[in-house]
């Protein structure tokens, strides 16, 4: 046991693939409830994107060209959606398998170990946010809100920010002992969604606030995004990937460490 | 000893205990603990426990709630690091091969754990997918194991719409899709009617004569006497008494039991009266238990005394007394 808690949690998960099979298996039946995750950011670009985009008309983009609201609110709204979709998958649904169902003390009297479970879940969370943002740069490119091809790079940065909310939202839940708790993750996110640079540039904060908010983990996510998708690279973005990097990479680590306080006791 | 109902049918072939062989250091005892101790900070759930569990038999942990029974068993489970002593299960050292284990043992939790998103034979497949079966070969086993626990018509039924007693019967379903060589059953009838557990019974007592190891905790008399051949009672993490339930019975307690009920009030005014009537006195609450080996001349003596109890009764002893005896607690409080 305690070797196995020594070893890197990356390390050691074999059989994470059969929770992944798990929840396909799930989702087999009551696949309509992935679609609906499609269409949540797909509104908001609708509605931000061109309604208000309408009163706001074009705005400068990084370059100093004239781009169109609806181009520049896009990454913000993918980058969002996919912390939101990984955070929705990571909290609820977890929560419900670790203290209602108790679906993992099942799958530990199998040869399934902590590690797969944590890492088959973030897993799941990462497969479906994935299919949400191919659904979405499809979109865009639709309604031709594609700056660069650059934006092609838009689909692995949205996975890897994918990974990193899902893994510190499964850490998370981990403490969360009843469905209120969830208020406090939401009061986290909420502001995260509306001051990250979603809707405005970040330009718009004073200092030091602007630096405050360029440190939080969706500002970094939309400035990610936002590049690629104007086709405005630079070394930041390599800052940008590292940071999420290590975010998921501890918040891995966490639910490794709580799931085995809270199951293997 | 109580014989479990007639079983017809020999085990059906499908279920024969088709597997590799047990390790040959573990040939002598399936289970090997001593001087096994769990602690939670300061409380010491299982303290310092001596037992041995060998291939093929039906082994019983009986005892109240709080004595340390779940704990035992989530160590031999591999789901509960040990504090002290020694543990070996089929050979090998759950620190290090908890994989290797779990892969050949079942488990039945005391608790329901049944994947409430899947149906029920999708639960099956699922868990043998966990076991590394193939897809083909857990829905093989899941089609007979529902037939084995007589669920083939809930086959796509949800977990929620089953009852408690189907609940169970999954669940035990599930503990056998990969064929284990133990099974370790926590309360598997707890919360059951009478009908449903002895459907259970049943279907375990089966599974023993096929070959597969029992190792189960109770605090049911009746349970522990059809199912164990050999059981230990733990009272507060400690284990108090070992033998088969005979010889249990015949060691703490005497042949016959007779059971006086007294009118409200009188039990508490009684003195000596009862001396000497029976090897040892018992006074509950709502009843005198007197243990004697012929309880009708116990009851005949009682009378020449005088004493008119409401009710009189001339029974078995079972290993409800033998835990009365060593505890001075009934079991179920």
């Amino acid at each position: 046991m305690i070797a196995t808690r020594m070893l890197p949690a990356l390390g050691f998960a074999p059989r994470a693939d059969r929770l992944v099979e798990r929840n396909i298996m799930n989702y087999r039946r009551t696949w309509i409830v992935l679609v609906s995750g499609f269409f949540e950011p797909l509104f908001y670009l609708l509605g931000i994107g061109f309604g208000i985009g309408a009163l706001v008309g074009n705005v400068t983009g990084p370059d100093g060209h004239a781009i169109s609201y609806g181009a520049f609110v896009a990454p913000g709204l993918l980058a969002s959606s996919a912390m939101n979709g990984a955070i929705y998958d990571s909290t609820f649904n977890i929560f419900f398998k670790l203290r209602y169902a108790k679906t993992y003390d099942a799958i530990l009297s199998t040869p399934l170990g902590i590690n797969d479970i944590a890492v088959g879940e973030i897993t799941w969370a990462l497969i479906r946010g994935t299919l949400y943002a191919i659904g979405f740069l499809a979109v865009m490119v639709v309604l031709g809100l594609v700056q660069s091809p650059w934006v092609i790079l838009a689909l692995p940065a949205a996975m890897l920010i994918g990974f990193a909310f899902a893994a510190v939202g499964m850490a998370a839940t981990t403490w969360v002992r009843s469905w209120t708790d969830f208020d406090y993750i939401f009061v986290v996110t909420l502001p995260l969604f509306l001051f990250s640079s979603t809707f405005y540039p970040l330009s718009v904060y004073p200092e030091p606030l602007r630096t405050i908010v360029s440190i939080t983990p969706l500002s970094r996510c939309i400035d990610l995004l936002r590049s690629l998708a104007l086709g405005e690279l630079s070394p930041v973005l390599l800052v940008d990937v590292a940071y999420l990097l290590v975010m998921g990479g501890v918040g891995l680590w966490v639910v490794s460490r709580r799931l085995d306080k809270l199951l293997l006791k | 000893m109580t014989t479990a109902q007639p079983i017809a049918a020999p085990a059906s072939p499908e279920f024969a205990p088709d597997r590799p062989g047990v390790p040959e250091a573990a040939r002598e005892s399936l289970i090997r603990a001593r001087g096994l101790t769990k602690k939670f900070a300061e409380f010491v759930a299982v303290d310092a426990i001596d037992f041995d569990v060998a291939p093929g038999e039906s082994f019983g942990f009986l005892g109240p709630n709080g004595a340390g029974k779940t704990s035992t068993m989530r160590m031999i489970g591999c789901v509960s690091p040990i504090t002290g002593g020694v543990l070996s299960v089929l050979g090998m050292n759950p620190a290090h091969d908890a994989a290797l284990i779990k892969g050949r043992i079942g488990v039945v939790p005391q608790q329901d754990t049944l994947d409430m998103e899947l149906t029920v034979r999708e639960n099956l497949i699922i868990y043998g997918r966990y076991f590394d079966l193939s897809r083909r070969e857990a829905g093989r086993r899941a089609d007979d194991l529902l037939e084995f626990v007589q669920l083939t018509d809930r086959a796509k039924s949800t977990v929620e719409s089953l009852s408690g007693g189907m609940k169970r019967r999954l669940t035990i379903a599930r503990s056998l899709v990969n064929e284990p060589d133990l099974l370790l059953l926590d309360e598997p009838t707890t919360g059951l009617d009478p009908q449903a557990r002895h459907l259970l019974w049943d279907r375990l007592y089966r599974l023993k004569q096929q070959g597969v190891t029992l190792v189960l905790t109770t605090h049911y008399m009746d349970e522990a006497e059809q199912l164990c051949d050999r059981l230990v009672v733990m009272d507060k993490a400690h284990i108090v008494a070992e033998g088969s339930p005979r010889e249990l019975i015949d060691q703490y307690s005497t042949k016959e039991v007779l059971e006086l009920r007294f009118p409200v009030g009188v039990l508490e005014t009684l003195g000596t009266e009862l001396d000497g009537l029976a090897e040892r006195i018992e006074r509950l609450p709502d009843r005198v238990l007197l243990y004697a080996d012929d309880g009708e001349a116990a009851a005949a003596a009682a009378h020449a005394r005088g004493l008119r109890p409401e009710t009189v009764l001339v029974r078995r002893s079972s290993l409800e007394d033998v835990f009365l005896r060593l505890t001075g607690r009934s079991l179920i409080e």
